[in-house]
């Protein structure tokens, strides 16, 4: 889990330098992330994870913090 | 004949006055209201004394936009809209371009207007909608009104780093309003979901059609491009049937499998451009959308909105660009080689009423693109030269090949590198730098040579491009790689990036 998030981080931090990823709870909600990051952030999440976010977890709740993150990979990483 | 776009609202008025014209998710207009409400603006910056002015429309993405851009062109003035989350030196430059002296606002923009280098009167919407409308005078403006006259203004990428203001007329865009509907079979059965900002000319797909017809456009809320399955539901629910969006946004369905969970049930055309459909994912739209038809739209801003359509009829194969296939009516393609002369191969040039008047207050940038037609030299004929690379395949099909400059496409938005770089550049701590795109990834990369983290690099560009401008990948360097005749190796940057990626993160 540890390595899931310092690998998100980083590809979180590529996208948007200026911001604060780790504590942030609001990142669709406080608009940190717009639609193009989301589709950069998950076809990054599918280079580096091998694992594919389909259309139904990619809802809001999902992408509203590096927490959320990290839950939904691991989930994707164990259904393999 | 029509001179102006008012014809339209003028006429449909009549027919459909309670049918709603413009929605959001929460509320829509009447044509009724829309041509209330921009006759009281049109009257209101008539008693400002402002004819044939340029009128700053700086609002939020809703259907009172819309109004407003009418309102404007009630006036007899042309309307310059902005987008509100645009950074304010951006914005400064284009007001200090196009030297408004009227700018409408809403109630959540009108705190940032205050703070704009401006001279100018600001107003809101909501109170100037209050106007009891001056028939009389509304009128005159009328009947004096010329279709060369502007329409609009709307700005883009400059590569010096100053955006360039491409100014249309009303003749423009009735003739593509026309053509238009001829090859999209719009009618006033007609649901649209507008996709693209309302300060770009892409939305005068659904704008003036809508008029034209008596059909409804919904404006997609932007925070739905970040959820396919929700934006299906958005289509679905408002029974849209026609679609004219850029490919990211097809793509951002289609890539996620969110046709195994939901279909759009009543779309009907789907028209796309701006970049290229991946045919990998245009095949998936196919599959689930058998039924539908797919049009290629092709066009530069300064050929007013599209130009050239291609429907996709036949098989393609797998790696074949979707080609941008033919001129509408009304409108020819040269493509003309280094010395000016017709090839099969060159760049595309157009001919015809769709060429706009220029860029506004910029003689310069504009004669070295509005150009006299070099085939003709027996009268003053004005062709746009896009930069664009063209040639026709084996089916005589128009097919887009590349860019002359460094100017890109990215997620829809036409962007020139030298604007970012000019940007950076002003940043006192850079010493150097260059940006790349990285086509097949869709990243702006851009390297630097400076005393300052990549992290406050961005900060900075943040308040002075829009978000779409941003890079997505920022990396510091020693030194800049050079060319042999002493030029910033881009080839080798670019090539960097890519091993980059594929030896993993550095």
């Amino acid at each position: 889990m540890e390595e899931i998030r310092s690998t998100l981080l980083e590809i979180l931090e590529g996208l948007h330098p200026d911001e604060d990823f780790e504590n942030c709870t609001e990142l669709v909600d406080g608009k940190v992330l717009d639609s193009f990051d989301i589709v950069t952030l998950i076809s990054d999440i599918n280079d580096e994870f091998d694992v594919v976010i389909s259309a139904d977890k990619i809802v809001p709740e999902n992408f509203n913090s590096l927490d959320a993150l990290c839950e939904l990979i691991s989930s994707l990483m164990d259904e393999d | 004949m029509e001179n102006n776009v008012l014809s339209y609202l003028d006429a449909i008025v009549k027919r459909v006055p309670d049918k709603v014209a413009y929605a959001n998710e929460k509320e829509g207009y009447t044509f009724a209201q829309v041509y209330e409400q921009s006759h009281s603006i049109g009257t209101y910056i008539h008693e400002k004394g402002l004819y044939r002015k340029p009128v700053v429309v700086f609002m939020e993405k809703h259907p009172k936009t819309i109004i407003a851009f009418l309102g404007v062109i009630t006036s007899g003035c042309f309307y310059v809209p902005i987008d509100e989350e645009m950074p304010q030196s951006r914005i400064d430059l284009i007001l200090e371009n196009c030297k408004a002296e009227l700018i409408i606002c809403d109630e959540n923009t009108k705190k940032k207007a205050e703070t704009f280098h401006y001279q100018g009167e600001i107003c809101l919407y909501d109170e100037i909608i209050k106007t009891p409308e001056d028939a009389k005078a509304l009128d005159v403006i009328r009947k004096n009104a010329l279709d060369i006259d502007p329409i609009y203004i709307v700005f883009t990428s400059g590569s010096t780093g100053v955006p360039k203001g491409v100014v249309a007329c009303h003749r423009s865009v009735i003739d593509y309003i026309e053509q238009l509907s001829e090859v999209l079979q719009f009618n006033e059965d007609t649901v649209f979901a507008n996709q693209t900002p309302l300060y770009f000319d892409a939305c005068l797909k659904e704008i003036y059609p809508t008029l034209k017809f008596g059909a409804t456009t919904y404006i997609v809320p932007k925070s739905l491009f970040m959820f396919p399955a929700k934006l299906v539901e958005f289509l679905n629910e408002h029974k849209v049937n026609t679609i004219c969006w850029v490919v990211s946004a097809l793509t951002m369905i289609s890539a996620f499998g969110t046709f195994q969970m939901v279909k759009p049930e009543y779309l009907k055309t789907i028209a796309f451009g701006s970049e290229v459909f991946p045919i990998k994912q245009y095949r998936i739209w196919r599959e689930a959308l058998p039924e539908a038809s797919f049009v290629n739209l092709y066009g530069p801003t300064e050929g007013t909105g599209m130009c050239c359509y291609y429907r996709l009829e036949r098989e393609l194969q797998e790696n074949e660009p979707i080609p941008i296939g033919r001129p509408f009516q009304n409108t020819e393609i040269l493509l003309l080689d280094e010395e000016n002369k017709l090839a099969n191969e060159g760049e595309i040039c157009i001919r015809g009423t769709a060429v706009t008047l220029g860029y506004y207050n910029n003689p310069q940038k504009t004669s070295e693109a509005f150009v006299q037609n070099p085939l003709n030299t027996a009268y003053p004929e004005i062709i746009y030269r896009t930069g664009d690379i063209g040639k026709y395949n084996e089916y005589g099909e128009l097919v887009f090949v590349s860019r002359k400059d460094y100017q890109i496409k990215h997620m829809g938005h036409r962007i020139e590198l030298g604007e970012i770089e000019a940007n950076v550049n002003t940043i006192e701590e850079i010493k150097l730098c260059c940006c790349v795109y990285d086509g097949e990834k869709g990243k702006i990369v851009l390297y630097y040579v400076g005393n300052i983290t990549s992290r406050e690099l961005v900060t900075k560009l943040k308040s002075m491009l829009p978000r779409y401008m941003i890079p997505n990948h920022v990396e510091q360097l020693e030194e800049m790689p050079f060319t042999a005749n002493g030029k910033i190796n881009r080839v080798l940057l670019k090539n960097m990036y890519k091993g980059e990626k594929k030896n993993g993160r550095n």
